[in-house]
């Protein structure tokens, strides 16, 4: 250990300010950045899974229905296919 | 290897085969990162001439590392989405460019905080931090480049290009300003720069920076893995998935 | 199929099929563009007058001490031509864009490559050049010391060159986007930096009597390693915008 006591560990030798600043916003980013992740995720999986049922409610209803729902998932940017 | 690799372009197979090497990266991630913090904070011995500050180094040089390191990565995907045509590689890419900016601020944030003790100022021109600087400035016009067009294809191969011709410049700029720096300010204090650190000032240093690594291995894997969710929503294999978890 | 005027006209009249040939049409568009930028002289002088102004606003807002002016203007007067080269950047693909002929340069059997940096080559021509030419002029203003004139022109001159081609990735990266102005520059000006370095610490170096040899071999470097990569990455920026 290079600190004889939890006290002085906090202190960091007077550099308390600086050490726990850095490290502080470095931890708390990378967990705002898991988090974030996890949620993205979430609501991705919730938008596909609410397509997924009013298709299949719309299958069940109308069995010659062939078309499947075109609900166009959040996003700002449209997927054009180009050939070039 | 190559049949291996080659599965990889579906976004079907990136998806189950991420969703099985996901776990282990977080676990190498936490158990490394866990590992070198308290090794780093508490037992690495305190530094001759800076005090207890210099344990800045194990979250900023891994931070600086990954930054550079992500903006490389960034731009072979898009050099391979661009010449094979491949999908992932451009979804990879797309995902990547926010953590490379978000690695870049923490490390130009600690860089800055640690000058304080060290240079007695809250900012220093000095080669490094002007670096990372720039690269953050790169790294914003990429996203922002990528955002700008209406059709999503435009979008990516406009911020494939750049990214080529900004991983080709970094090298260039680093040198650059490393010499101006080095001109202009003769004997200032360098943050790495000493003698070489003994084996239990930069193992920690070495762990910690493989666990930022793993760390990006498994965000990139699971940013990806939504990101496919979000471009092939209206693919059966999506569908029939997202009816098996629960 | 018309009828071609030689048809209608006298027979004496030949019509020359358009040659083909990589070497026509790059000085076709030479042509063109010097043309066509000569006939909007007021584009042409804009570069000019903000680089005058922005090196009149330094005095102005910093200090009017010469020895202090003398000691900063190499920077200030690189600083301020960069800028007004990035300011012009934006009407070198625009124009055509807007009205099509961008399109039909896309469709041209030649080398894009070539065909865009004929285009850089007359952008920089009536842009970078001039900049070269008149800093020793606003050099004076901000008492330059003496043995740099030369050294400034030279590696203005050098560095404009590159920044007209780097920047012309970025202006064909942006060109078909609405508010494309602002993110060109965001885009450029962190690829300028290596030129600024070089071309300030040239002026810098003659200053202070060292050898500038070093510092302009670079910048002529960099032009080259402009010269080679960026045609091709101007062609590809300019698919995507076209196509996009």
């Amino acid at each position: 250990m290079a600190f004889s006591s939890l006290n002085e560990f906090f202190a960091m030798g007077g550099h308390a300010v600086y050490v726990w600043a850095a490290w502080g916003v470095t931890a708390l980013l990378m967990l705002v950045i898991v988090w974030h992740a996890r949620q993205e995720r979430r609501q991705l999986l919730n938008v596909v899974k609410r397509r997924a049922r009013r298709e299949n409610a719309q299958r069940n209803a109308q069995p010659s229905h062939a078309q499947p729902l075109q609900e166009p998932v959040n996003s700002a940017q449209k997927d054009v296919h180009h050939d070039a | 290897m190559w049949a291996f690799i080659n599965k990889l372009r579906s976004p079907k197979w990136f998806y189950a085969i991420s969703a099985k090497l996901q776990p282990l990266f977080w676990v190498a991630a936490t158990l490394l990162l866990l590992v070198g913090t308290v090794w780093g904070l508490a037992f690495a011995p305190v530094d001759y001439q800076q005090g207890n500050s210099f344990r800045i180094i194990y979250v900023h040089v891994p931070a600086a590392f990954l930054a550079q390191s992500i903006f490389v990565s960034m731009a072979v995907s898009g050099l391979v989405f661009m010449v094979w045509k491949i999908k992932v590689a451009d979804m990879v890419a797309t995902v990547m460019a926010p953590l490379g900016a978000a690695m870049t601020f923490v490390a130009l944030f600690s860089g800055a905080v640690w000058g304080v003790p060290t240079w007695g100022t809250w900012w220093m021109w000095d080669a490094r931090l002007t670096s990372m600087l720039i690269l953050l400035f790169l790294y914003l016009g990429v996203i922002a480049l990528r955002g700008a067009f209406s059709s999503r294809d435009s979008g990516s191969r406009a911020a494939s290009v750049l990214a080529m011709v900004g991983v080709i410049n970094i090298p260039i700029i680093k040198y650059s300003v490393d010499w101006w720096y080095t001109l202009h300010q003769p004997a200032t204090f360098t943050i790495t720069g000493r003698a070489a650190m003994t084996m239990d000032m930069w193992a920690p240093l070495l762990i910690m920076v493989l666990g930022f690594y793993s760390f990006f291995i498994a965000l990139t894997l699971m940013r990806t893995r939504s990101e496919i969710l979000r471009r092939e929503a209206n693919k059966r294999w999506v569908r029939e998935l997202a009816e098996e978890t629960n | 199929m018309q009828r071609s005027h030689a048809q209608l006209s006298t027979p004496e009249v030949a019509i020359h099929a358009p040659q083909g040939g990589l070497l026509v049409a790059i000085k076709a568009t030479l042509k063109r563009d010097l043309t066509l930028m000569l006939r909007r002289r007021g584009e042409v002088l804009n570069p000019l007058v903000f680089f005058a102004l922005v090196i009149t606003l330094f005095p102005i807002g910093i200090s009017p001490d010469p020895e202090l002016l003398a000691s900063i203007a190499p920077g200030l007067l690189w600083v301020a031509a960069l800028l007004a080269a990035l300011l012009s950047l934006d009407s070198l693909f625009r124009s055509d864009y807007d009205d099509g002929s961008l399109e039909q340069l896309l469709l041209a059997p030649q080398p894009l490559a070539a065909l865009g940096l004929a285009k850089v080559a007359v952008h920089w021509l009536l842009t970078g050049l001039p900049l070269a030419l008149m800093a020793p002029l606003l050099g004076i203003m901000l008492s330059l010391p003496a043995g740099s004139y030369a050294v400034l022109a030279l590696s203005l001159a050098l560095g404009t060159a590159s920044l007209s081609l780097i920047g012309a990735i970025g202006a064909a990266l942006t060109v078909g986007l609405a508010r494309g102005g602002v993110l060109l520059s965001l885009l450029v000006l962190p690829l300028y930096i290596p030129v600024l370095i070089f071309g300030a610490g040239a002026v810098q170096a003659a200053i202070f009597g060292e050898g500038i040899a070093a510092h302009l071999a670079i910048l002529g470097a960099l032009l080259a390693l402009a010269l080679m990569l960026a045609p091709w990455a101007i062609a590809a920026s300019l698919r995507i915008s076209i196509n996009g």
